[in-house]
């Protein structure tokens, strides 16, 4: 399921970060914030998901492919943010070509453009494979700021945005349910079990969203038309610089060893409340030790 | 004997549950040795010794907390380079999955995340897709990095040497760039945590307003245990977030789930499913929460919750 390749921490640790807007604004013009959203596109959850027996890697072709969902959040706060501060959204994905559909989405919600990763050997890429992949192409296109979900709903790891800081050298603001600029200074409310913890950074920084931070907005038809024209832009393993033996299920540093269809669970006992449904249920737990 | 380092998850010198099952399940491919980031491991070393820990590694630093998620990895990262064990174990809460993430990075390992268990042989089982599909898998390169759900095992003593060792921390600047200048606790009284608890009463759509917590709260309180929400109850506001059950928030493995007012959509049954016992009560006859039930009771919540409330206290004065 998420096979991963041995990765010299070296090999794929980004080049220098560069900012191209904020940081080299020049006088007169308008500063622009390089914000850049990470989104993945997976299969629907209320589809029937499955692993492909041939090689134990989710079957994409099999159920609708949705865009994840707290990275709309994350595209909310990207647009959110670019109007209060002045910048620009680019959406980067990485994902077969049926994650173009997506892309438009995420476009048709109002981001400037994108940029996919597209490249057949990437098929089967765990998540540290993936985060490299994602890594060197944030370090080829530059950045101010970086904003993912928290996690996804297919892998459900939540390590994306802890990987992508390390490989970058650059803060991390994961699991963030407000976030704040000022400058060059970034605070975020980092959710915590006990409330939360507040967070003080300096961008370039890498941000992951919770789903309390905001309510994602719905594409108008005016942002669908809008969004056919928007540039997106694919790139190959080659265009971004990244070594095709270092990504792909044959190089993942985990594999799966078996899989099967987890039993149905033993039908229980249901009763109907007839004026003593909390005895009957307080009978059940005494009877289980639980009381 | 093989050396593991289990990375304690604690609250000052408390130890948390997890932390001892984490030691209980590194027993069974080797000999645990503890990381302790953070103070309070004087007060604790007893105990972990009680659970097998043959060692522990202290870097008592306080430093350490005040960055976000770099500094713990860091640490391990060095005890790695040193000891060579022959797995990491973390807890799979949102921290643990962030450090071991870090940590993959650093040593180039594969890491597996939310294992509800581990064999001898170190192949992981998950859970995936809301619980539908069980996948063994291992890891094949690096140093393997498992971060196990809370609850996956039972806690069981072994003693262990406790040998304290302490283990000096210099941070990378680059550890240190997100600092934490501010935690806030909201006040949620005495309940176990989520993730940790034995048992998690939830509430869903059915509870039909924040004021209306307060049944599932006596509720919980009646068993010690924790509460939870479904995303239903967290988007309406009627519940903080962070104590969402499913898919999006927290996933939770106790002993008994109670889900009140609760319809049980994939979503909240990728929270919930590989709880032990479940308990439904829901007035919907068809909800497909029912599926998974061990016990249900269809009827109206806040007839059968208040009652079922007092019949656990009185059966506790009893």
């Amino acid at each position: 399921m998420r096979p991963v390749a041995p990765l010299p921490c070296s090999a794929v640790r980004a080049p220098a970060v560069r900012a191209p807007g904020r940081m080299s604004a020049e006088g007169g013009r308008p500063q622009v914030m390089n914000i850049v959203v990470c989104m993945k596109q997976v299969p629907d959850t209320w589809s029937e998901r499955t692993l492909r027996p041939a090689d134990s890697t989710l079957d994409r072709a099999a159920a609708d492919g949705v865009i994840n969902e707290l990275d709309e959040y994350a595209v909310e706060e990207g647009l959110r943010l670019a109007q209060a501060h002045g910048g620009e959204v680019t959406i980067l994905s990485m994902g077969p070509q049926k994650a173009s559909e997506s892309i438009r989405k995420a476009l048709s919600m109002g981001a400037d453009k994108a940029v996919h990763l597209l490249d057949d050997a990437l098929a089967g890429s765990d998540a540290l494979a993936t985060s490299a992949a994602i890594a060197a192409v944030l370090g080829r296109i530059g950045f101010d700021l970086v904003i993912l979900g928290s996690e996804s709903t297919d892998a459900r790891m939540g390590v994306m945005a802890a990987m992508l800081a390390e490989r970058l050298g650059v803060p991390q603001l994961s699991f963030a349910s407000k976030v704040e600029i000022d400058g060059t200074a970034i605070s975020i409310h980092r959710q915590a079990d006990y409330g939360y913890d507040r967070v003080e950074a300096t961008l370039p920084a890498v941000v992951s969203v919770v789903e309390k931070i905001n309510e994602p907005r719905y594409p108008s038809f005016k942002g669908i038309m809008a969004a056919k024209k928007k540039p997106v832009e694919t790139l190959s393993l080659a265009d971004a610089g990244i070594d095709p033996g270092q990504v792909g299920l044959a190089r993942a540093a985990t594999e799966v060893v078996s899989f099967a269809k987890r039993p149905p669970r033993q039908a229980g006992t249901v009763v109907k409340d007839e004026g003593d449904g909390g005895v009957k249920a307080a009978e059940y737990l005494a009877s289980q030790k639980f009381i | 004997m093989a050396e593991i380092l289990v990375l304690a998850e604690h609250s000052g010198e408390t130890v948390k549950k997890v932390t001892f099952e984490l030691l209980t399940l590194a027993r069974r491919f080797g000999e645990p040795s503890v990381v302790w980031a953070g103070p309070g491991a004087g007060a604790a070393a007893g105990r972990l010794a009680e659970f097998g820990a043959a060692r522990i590694y202290v870097a008592a630093g306080e430093e350490l907390d005040d960055y976000v998620v770099a500094p713990k990895a860091e640490l391990l990262a060095a005890l790695v380079g040193q000891k060579s064990p022959v797995a990491v174990l973390v807890a799979s809460t949102a921290e643990g999955r962030e450090i071991a993430g870090r940590l993959a990075v650093k040593t180039g390992s594969g890491v597996i995340t939310d294992a509800v268990d581990v064999t001898e042989d170190l192949v992981a089982e998950q859970s995936i897709f809301g619980g539908s599909i069980i996948v063994q898998s291992r890891v094949r390169a690096g140093t393997p990095i498992m971060a196990v759900r809370p609850n996956a095992v039972t806690p069981e003593p072994a003693p262990g040497a406790g040998q304290v060792e302490n283990v000096a921390v210099e941070l990378s600047d680059v550890a240190k760039l997100a600092r934490v200048t501010e935690r806030v606790v909201a006040e949620r009284g005495e309940r176990p945590e989520l993730t940790e608890a034995s048992i998690v009463v939830s509430g869903g759509r059915g509870v039909a307003g924040a004021e209306n917590f307060a049944l599932i709260e006596k509720l919980a309180d009646s068993l010690g245990a924790a509460v939870g929400a479904s995303r239903a109850a967290t988007d309406a506001g009627w519940y903080p977030h962070q104590f969402q059950v499913g898919q999006t928030g927290k996933t939770v493995s106790p002993q008994l789930y109670l889900a009140v007012g609760i319809s049980g959509a994939i979503q909240h049954r990728a929270g919930m499913q590989t709880s032990k016992t479940i308990m439904v009560i829901n007035k919907d006859p068809e909800a497909p929460i029912f599926e998974l039930a061990d016990f249900g009771v269809v009827g109206d919540l806040f007839q059968v919750v208040p009652q079922l409330t007092d019949e656990i206290r009185k059966r506790a004065r009893d």
